[in-house]
């Protein structure tokens, strides 16, 4: 009895601790947030404000009146409509190609024995590390020799080989997880490894190659140095080289600047709101390295 | 009966190999050939029009002696430097707040990782409005606070403060790996931690840093090596200026390779970011990563 009627007034004081800091933790979490937010707002208010509107202190947050008529002018200001096509097929064949030769090599790490298996993926992994720009000098004079220049090659063609070690590294932490009876029973059934990659692994792994598909797309559809090495004609041109150029020529028209970043920024905040639970285990996985 | 298994080793090591054939090609075709290629582009002067033309080490002796390299690798070390403690540090608060189960806090999450997703130029040239003298968001917040107004992308002093700054509302990769590994902290450590007396603090010295710093080590590592490639931003928002204050090393670079069609040149400056990096990757997995603690039954 004593010792219950000694905890009482702990137990109370501790919940009470508790509680207080929740309410600070919530209290910075909003401060936080209004910060992070505030940025976006800005953007969305700008990009449908009147022009006469954007000079104004105080700033109007809802802009009055609302000009939707921002995205219509600015988008037809410069052909984004080629600019959206071209950097959509750029997208679509890395989405394919990466996930068919990230995955077929992750297996080949993940499920096989070979002599130097280890040893070759490690110098893969390391290449993680490598800045791109130390390869992209030669890279530009083998695409140059080719005759690829201005066009989509360059910026897809590479992909097609494994990808990219984060995604055969992704791929393979996943794969590793999946019990090895699976296998064993289908090779004792004849099946070969193409055959248990395509039909066992694979239809398994559909959360992992989700977030794959999800980081491709925002790596091709943000990546704005390779296309800019590469592409050159008007007609040729990524949304990303687009909104740059687009930059140039209405670097004060802020109305205009903010509606077209806003159509450059959508579909990424699409497929983030779509794809949200791959995205962040996609990330959580690639902060669990043994 | 001894043969068998010999032969089924075999016949997996050849499907192993034929399985990694595509990514083993790529590696060899845009990776290391590159590399050897560009030791030999370094020794040559390359307008992309003549014949490359012998040089031997004459770009290596240029680059030392080219201000603009060093006012580069300064511009670069400043950005380095600066953001990446702040960076770890922001993140992995702002994952502590975001690890504990208030209201709705899918919703703050959202919020927190929502920037990291905004492509780079659309990115910058958000930030170049926000940063705008006359009307610009941060001006104007500046002026509501009854403070002077900074000419952030015009003052040499002050380009690269603001790119940081904008640097900083991107961490959402960084945030969202410690908050995975924040999760992963056994609840008992933390139970047999308060059990002994200790409090809040002690706690998250004694558990959570200890606990988290293969993961801290990992953000450390991405973070520096990311900073080496900074270019969007000095090459959409101040063009490397004013003053060549926000003259990054890969926008010197390739200005040097795609605007003054130097690739002689750039290949040497290729290589020595390569040995910049290669150099600070070894001094911190020798001086940070000891300090690394690892989970003994892994």
């Amino acid at each position: 009895m004593a010792a219950v009627a000694l905890a009482r007034p702990w137990a109370a004081r501790v919940r009470l601790g508790r509680v207080a800091a929740r309410a600070a933790v919530l209290g910075a979490l909003s401060v936080g947030a209004v910060l992070m937010a505030a940025p976006f707002l800005w953007l969305l208010s700008s990009a449908l404000k009147d022009p006469s509107k954007i000079w104004l202190f105080p700033p109007q947050w809802i802009p009055n009146p609302v000009r939707w008529s921002n995205f219509a002018e600015a988008l037809t200001s410069a052909p984004f409509p080629t600019y959206a096509r071209n950097t959509l097929v750029i997208v679509l064949a890395n989405e394919v190609g990466v996930l068919a030769s990230a995955s077929l090599a992750a297996y080949g790490f993940a499920r096989l024995r070979f002599p130097g298996r280890d040893l070759i993926f490690m110098v893969l992994l390391s290449t993680i590390m490598l800045p791109w720009a130390v390869v992209m000098v030669p890279n530009y004079i083998i695409f140059r020799q080719l005759g690829w220049l201005d066009t989509p090659l360059p910026l897809i063609v590479p992909h097609w080989f494994g990808g990219g070690p984060f995604y055969i590294f992704l791929l393979r932490q996943f794969f590793r997880t999946l019990p090895a009876d699976l296998s064993d029973a289908a090779r004792i059934d004849g099946c070969g490894e193409l055959g248990i990659y395509a039909r066992i692994i694979l239809p398994l792994a559909k959360s992992a190659l989700a977030a794959v598909a999800i980081f491709v797309f925002l790596q091709h559809w943000n990546d704005f140095m390779a296309p800019l090495i590469y592409l050159s004609k008007p007609s040729n041109l990524t949304l990303s080289l687009g909104l740059a150029a687009f930059r140039d020529v209405y670097s004060t028209q802020w109305h205009y600047l903010m509606a077209a970043s806003v159509v450059v920024v959508i579909p990424s905040v699409l497929v983030f709101f779509f794809a949200q639970r791959h995205f962040v285990q996609g990330i959580a996985m690639t902060g669990m390295r043994a | 009966m001894s043969a068998r298994p010999g032969s089924l080793a075999r016949r997996e090591a050849v499907a192993g190999y034929l399985f990694i054939a595509p990514a083993v090609l790529g590696f060899l075709l845009w990776t290391a050939g590159p590399m050897l290629a560009s030791i030999w582009l370094a020794t040559t002067d390359w307008d992309l029009i003549r014949a490359p033309r012998p040089v031997g080490l004459a770009n290596v002796q240029h680059l030392l002696e080219d201000d603009l390299f060093w006012t580069a690798l300064v511009a670069t070390a400043y950005y380095t430097v600066v953001h990446v403690p702040l960076a770890l540090a922001l993140a992995f608060a702002i994952a502590l707040l975001l690890n504990v189960h208030v209201r709705a806090i899918g919703f703050f999450r959202t919020v927190y990782y929502l920037p990291s997703i905004v492509p780079a130029v659309a990115n910058a040239v958000l930030w170049v409005w926000i940063f705008n003298s006359e009307f610009g968001l941060l001006n104007l917040g500046l002026e509501t606070l009854g403070l002077p107004k900074v000419a952030w992308l015009q003052d040499p002093s002050w380009a690269m403060p603001a790119l940081i700054l904008m640097s900083l509302w991107s961490l959402g990769a960084t945030m969202v790996i410690y908050l995975a590994g924040l999760q992963g902290v056994p609840q008992h450590l933390y139970e047999a931690a308060a059990i002994d007396g200790a409090g809040a603090l002690p706690r998250f010295w004694h558990v959570t840093v200890p606990m988290l710093s293969p993961i801290i080590f990992f953000n450390l590592v991405m973070q520096i090596i990311g900073s080496f490639q900074v270019f969007t931003a000095g090459y959409i928002m101040t063009r490397g200026g004013p003053q060549n204050a926000t003259l990054f090393y890969v926008l010197y670079l390739f200005q040097n390779a795609f605007q003054y069609f130097k690739m002689g040149y750039a290949s040497a400056m290729a290589w020595v970011l390569f040995l910049i990096v290669l150099g600070f990757s070894l001094l911190v997995f020798r001086y940070v990563g000891r300090l690394v603690h690892y989970e003994e039954s892994r």
